[in-house]
Order: C-alpha cells, then structure tokens, then sequence
C-alpha cells in the first residue's frame, strides 16, 4: 500500500520531468518554480490523505460514503467543490471576462438548482437511498431493469463530464506547467485511479474539501486586491472595465448568450433538473449520517456556491482591467486580443497580475487540484453504478454478494474507468466539448433525474413506466443533442442544425415525464400491482426516516 | 415495516401534520424559486434593455448586476428559511412520531 503511493508520487515526478524535457521552449514561456513546488506539495498532502483513508477504509459502506461518518458542514463544503469545478472557475471568470454580465446568467443557472434540490431531493435520498441514487429509483420496483436504466445513465454521465474535465485539465497543465498534453492527461487519470481506489469515498471528500478551502480563500484574496485598486467602488472598476473592453458599455447588460426564449428556458431547465441528476453530486448525501446533516450541506454549498459566483464575477471585470489592459500587454498572445492560452486563462493570469509569480503558483496548483478532486468523485460515482448496482444488484439475480467482491469489483470499475477517462481525454484534445457538457446535462435532466423524481413522490410509478420514460429521456436526450448546433453543424459540418438548441432538455424532459406517467397507467401487470402496494412504507421512510440506513450499521 | 405498522403510522396525527405541512411548505418554496428565476430568465429574453438600463444617472451600473446578486442571495436566503423551519417545527414532529413508534413495539 505504501509502496504503491509511493510509486504513484515517483510517477508523478518522472512525469514532470519527462514531460518537462519534452516541452521545454516549445509550450511555456518559462518553468513555473512556484507552480511547480506548489503543485507537488499538493499531491503529497493528497497521497497523505489517501494513505489515512486507506486504512480506514474496511467495508464496502466505507468505500461508497465514507462510513456515512461526515459532517453537514464537511460535505457541504464538499459538494461545493464538486461544484466549482474548474470549468466553473476558469470558465465562468473567462465568459465574464469575455462578455460581461452574460457570465453571471450561467452562475445563476446553475446556483438555482440547489434550493430545489433542498425543497424535493435531498433529504429524501439519505432517507431510502444507501450508495447510490438506483438504491432509491428501484426501491420498490423491479431491481434488474430499474438498476441497468440508472446505472446507464450514471455511466454515461461520468464519461462524458469525465471527458470536459480531462480535455480542460491536459491544456491547462499544458500551458501552466509546460507538459505535454498527453502526459497531463495521463497523470491526472493515475492520481485520480490512486486516490478512489486505495481512499474510497473518504479520500475522495477530504481532497475536495481541501481544495474548496484554497479555492475559496485564492479567489476571496483576488477579489480584494482588486477591488482595492478601485477603492472598493464598483463603479470605478465598471467605468475602467467598460473603457478598456472593445465591447464597452454592452459589457454591463445582457447580450447575446440567451437569445430566445425557448433557448433561455431550456438552458434554465438543463441546469436546474440537470443538477438534480448528477451521479457524483447525488452520493455525496449519501455521506452524511441522516437527513438533518444532508439539508445543513445544501444549506452550506448553497452559500459557499453563491458567494463563489459573486467573486467569479468580480474577477471577470478585474481580469478586464488588469489583465486585458495591462501595460504593454504582458498577457496577450502575438495577435494582441486573445490571452496567452486561451481565453479560458483569465482567472489564472489575474491571480499573475495581482500576486506574482508565487501567487500565480498558487491559483495554478489550486485550478489543478479542482480537476484532480472532481475528477476523483465522478470515477467513484461510475464504479459505484458498475459494482453496486450492476454486479451486486442487477446481475447478481437475487444472490448475495460479498462485500468483499463488491469492492473488488468497484476498484477494477475504478481502474477501467480511469483508463477509458484517459483514452477519451486524449482522443478528444482536438474536438470542440462543449457539447459533451451539453449532453450530460441533458442526460442527467431527462434520464436520471424524471425517474428519481416520480419513484420518490408518484405512487402510481410503476417498473414498466420507469423503464421505458428512462430509456425514452435517454434516447431523445441523445438524438437531440447530435441534432443541434454543436453536433450537426459544427462538428459533422451538415448545415442548419435541424434542432435549433444546445440544450435541448425543454423537448426530452417533459418527453421522458409523459412517458414514464403513460406507461405506468396503463400497466395492468401484477408486478405493477406490487409497485402500487409498496409506496406507504417508501413514503413513511421517506417522510420519517425510520428505517434508513444509518452510520451506526457497522 | 409490516402494514399494520404502515396503517399505524399513516393515521398517526403528527405524521399526517408532518406530511402535509413539510410538502406544502417545500411545493410553495420551490414555486418560488422557480418563479423568481424564470422571471429573470424570460426578462433576458424579451426585454434586455430593462435589465441593461442604467442604475443611476451618469453611472456604468446597470439595473441587471443588484438584480443577478439579489437572486443568487435569495437562492441562499430561502434554503436558510427551509433548514430553519425544518430543524425545528418538523422535526419535532419527527420525534414525536419517533416516540409513539417506539412506543407500539414495545
């Protein structure tokens, strides 16, 4: 055990220094020392972790949900990391920096999910729920197809978000270490394959909590260094920003990123229900000892979220000021309009302009421990649908399985995962993704989500109507998405896109909601009876808790 | 839980109070939540200019930014208001129900 992690950090450093001989002169400008040093001591403090987590992890409950042992306040911090992944920081301080007031509209979109998520999901999956959210959906249907519908769904959600995150983390570390994209690729998936396999759940939560923590503190001290070059006033840092921006005062209202309606309201929908339906954010509540600590973490990434949104804003104009307009444009490429890097580079090269080279060292290590921390929830989130509800529900066909073959399973689901992660996240460098995030948002909000939804609150629901509105929402979600703009026009190149929409969750949410209600009413069948029977108790433990799978079981 | 429990809970007066006033009070602030941000989402759409008009007179800005903060604070302020009510009134509903279940198996 010891042995390996100390293999893994062996790796990590060979990596860097193959890697680093490779790029050298050809990819950075320079070798990021405070990067560098930063991003080391980060791995160490993470493989330290997992080595902690690895002797507490014993039972399966132990690799799923940490023991169920962690606090509201823990997870929630927890959950927000999720969150602020790094296409939210670099992507939501970049579309800022990029647009304007645009930027804030996709914060709000996806900040609004959560109260609802509070109001209707959460305490209702820590109550009937154990790893993960299929233990709800097939909670009185039929085991084997419910489990395979949602398993589907989870896995094609984690490989696709799994795919964004490792394309935006090996250009990333390409520009700020100097790597070369595949090994950057390569070495995010072994440390995230290290991390889930030998820490489970705890190791998986403890990493993200810690970079919540630096992320939070890094953009808090960005945010006042900037604000301090305008005394405070936000209307100085606008009337600078609106001076320097080629689009000028148009940066201060809403443009063009929403504009119809149906557009606007279906991108509303994907974000809002999308959430809802996200495997990795979904068995976070299933970390917590009970329902209580499960709505004190909404309550927590809630503020932690919001607050986070409000200073990717602030950054975004900062990033105007002093990156965009800075002397001599120190941070633009040779064309001088885009940055150096990407656009997506704002945040970074504002963390340069207001701190340096070590605070820049700093925000760099910070932006790649995002993507090792989300990317470390998605694959346990995936190899949980293979093992837990795959081999030891659906396939095992009323068997028993061993706990220990059930983690045995989880950890090859692990491994696989992380190699198919880095196979996809190289295949893909050169493709436009933004329509991989598209999908599994649109997945996740007509899949996974209508199915959860209706078997937690319609006693009606029956295995029938389950199945064919999941499969319904997962097909329509699918075509949709390889009909619209990002697919058909863009990357096959075949013209007008025949559906209009990005997102095209207003059409396969209501689509997957209709079938699921149709299929169930008109199933005659016993086992519908028994679906029907079953919701009393479902709901009284719902309602009450009574019954749940608790902290205390082992 | 066998179905005379199940019967037992279900005609239990604080479950029925749970049940009923926990849901009605989640519906309402979920619509809520809903309202207020397809609201923004439909001004975006048909009537940028408001959001885009000026907040004062000879200032940069605009009507959209208190606004969007406003939204993203009361997302945060509602989940206080439910985890409020919920830490106390339901669940001291809970531990009653809690209690007469204990109760009936002994």
């Amino acid at each position: 055990m010891k042995k390996i992690l100390l293999l893994l950090s062996i790796l990590a450093v060979s990596a860097f220094a193959m890697g680093g001989d490779l790029g050298a002169g050809t990819k950075a400008d320079e070798l990021n020392v405070p990067a560098i040093v930063m991003f080391f001591a980060f791995v160490a403090a993470t493989l330290g972790i997992t080595y902690w987590a690895s002797k507490k992890t014993k039972s399966a409950s132990d690799f799923y949900t940490a023991g169920g042992g962690i606090t509201g306040v823990q997870n929630g911090t927890a959950i927000a990391g999720d969150y602020m992944s790094a296409a939210s920081f670099l992507g939501i301080t970049g579309s800022v920096y990029l647009n304007g007031y645009d930027g804030l509209i996709f914060s709000i979109g996806f900040l609004v999910g959560w109260p609802v998520i509070l109001f209707m999901i959460s305490e209702q999956l820590r109550n009937l729920g154990k790893y993960t959210f299929a233990d709800v959906t097939s909670y009185r249907l039929k085991q084997k197809p419910v489990r395979i519908l949602a398993a589907l769904g989870s896995i094609s959600v984690v490989i696709l978000y799994l795919i964004a995150q490792m394309v935006g983390a090996g250009k990333l570390i390409e520009i700020l270490f100097g790597l070369d994209y595949e090994f950057a690729v390569v070495l995010v998936g072994i440390l995230m394959i290290g991390y889930v396999v030998f820490g489970g759940m705890l190791a998986t939560t403890w990493v993200q909590i810690i970079k919540a923590i630096l992320l939070l503190l890094g953009t808090t001290f960005m945010s006042i260094m900037v604000m301090a070059q305008f005394g405070f006033s936000f209307e100085e840092l606008f009337r600078t920003a609106t001076e320097i921006h080629s689009k000028g005062e148009a940066i201060m209202s809403p443009g063009g990123l929403v504009s119809d309606p149906i557009s606007a309201i279906s991108l509303g929908i994907a974000l809002m229900f999308g959430t809802a339906g996200l495997p990795h954010i979904l068995m976070r509540f299933f970390t917590v000892s009970d329902a209580k600590e499960a709505r004190k973490s909404v309550f927590v990434a809630t503020g932690l979220i919001g607050y986070f949104y409000i200073l990717t804003f602030i950054m975004g104009f900062g990033a105007i000021v002093l990156v965009l307009g800075a002397d001599g444009g120190t941070y633009l490429s040779a064309d001088g309009h885009t940055l150096k890097g990407m656009n997506n580079m704002a945040a970074v090269w504002l963390a340069h302009a207001v701190g340096g080279d070590y605070f820049l060292g700093f925000i760099s290590a910070v932006a790649f421990a995002t993507i090792l921390a989300v990317v470390s929830g998605l694959t346990l989130a995936g190899a949980s649908a293979v093992s837990h509800d795959l081999y030891a529900n659906a396939f095992a066909d009323g068997k028993k399985v061993s706990e220990e073959n059930e983690m045995k399973v989880s950890r090859y689901a692990t491994i696989a995962i992380g190699i198919a992660a880095m196979i996809c996240g190289i295949a893909f460098e050169k493709q436009n993704i933004a329509f991989v995030v598209a999908l599994a948002f649109t997945i996740a909000s007509s899949a996974n989500f209508p199915v959860l939804f209706m078997s937690i609150f319609w006693k009606k629901l029956t295995t029938r109507g389950a199945v064919i509105g999941g499969y319904i929402g997962l097909a329509s979600a699918l075509i949709l998405v390889i009909l619209g703009p990002v697919v058909w026009t863009q990357i096959l190149g075949f013209g007008d896109p025949i559906v209009p929409y990005k997102f095209p969750a207003v059409f396969s949410v209501p689509m997957a909601f209709i079938a699921i209600w149709y299929f169930s009413i008109t199933d005659n069948s016993e086992d519908a009876q028994r679906c029907i029977d079953e919701f009393d108790a479902q709901d009284i433990r719902c309602q009450t808790g009574i019954g749940a799978s608790s902290a205390s079981e082992h | 839980m066998d179905k005379a429990m199940v019967e037992k809970i279900k005609s239990n007066p604080s479950y029925v109070e749970l049940v009923t006033k926990r849901s009605s009070f989640a519906w309402k602030l979920t619509i809520t939540m809903l309202t207020v941000y397809y609201a923004y989402i439909l001004l975006i759409a048909f009537s940028p200019e408001t959001l885009g008009a000026k907040l004062t007179a000879g200032g940069m800005a605009t009507v959209g930014i208190p606004v969007g903060i406003a939204i993203i604070v009361f997302a945060f302020a509602l989940t206080g208001v439910y985890v409020k009510r919920a830490n106390s009134e339901f669940d001291g509903l809970l531990n009653k129900i809690k209690e007469d279940v204990a109760k009936d198996i002994k």
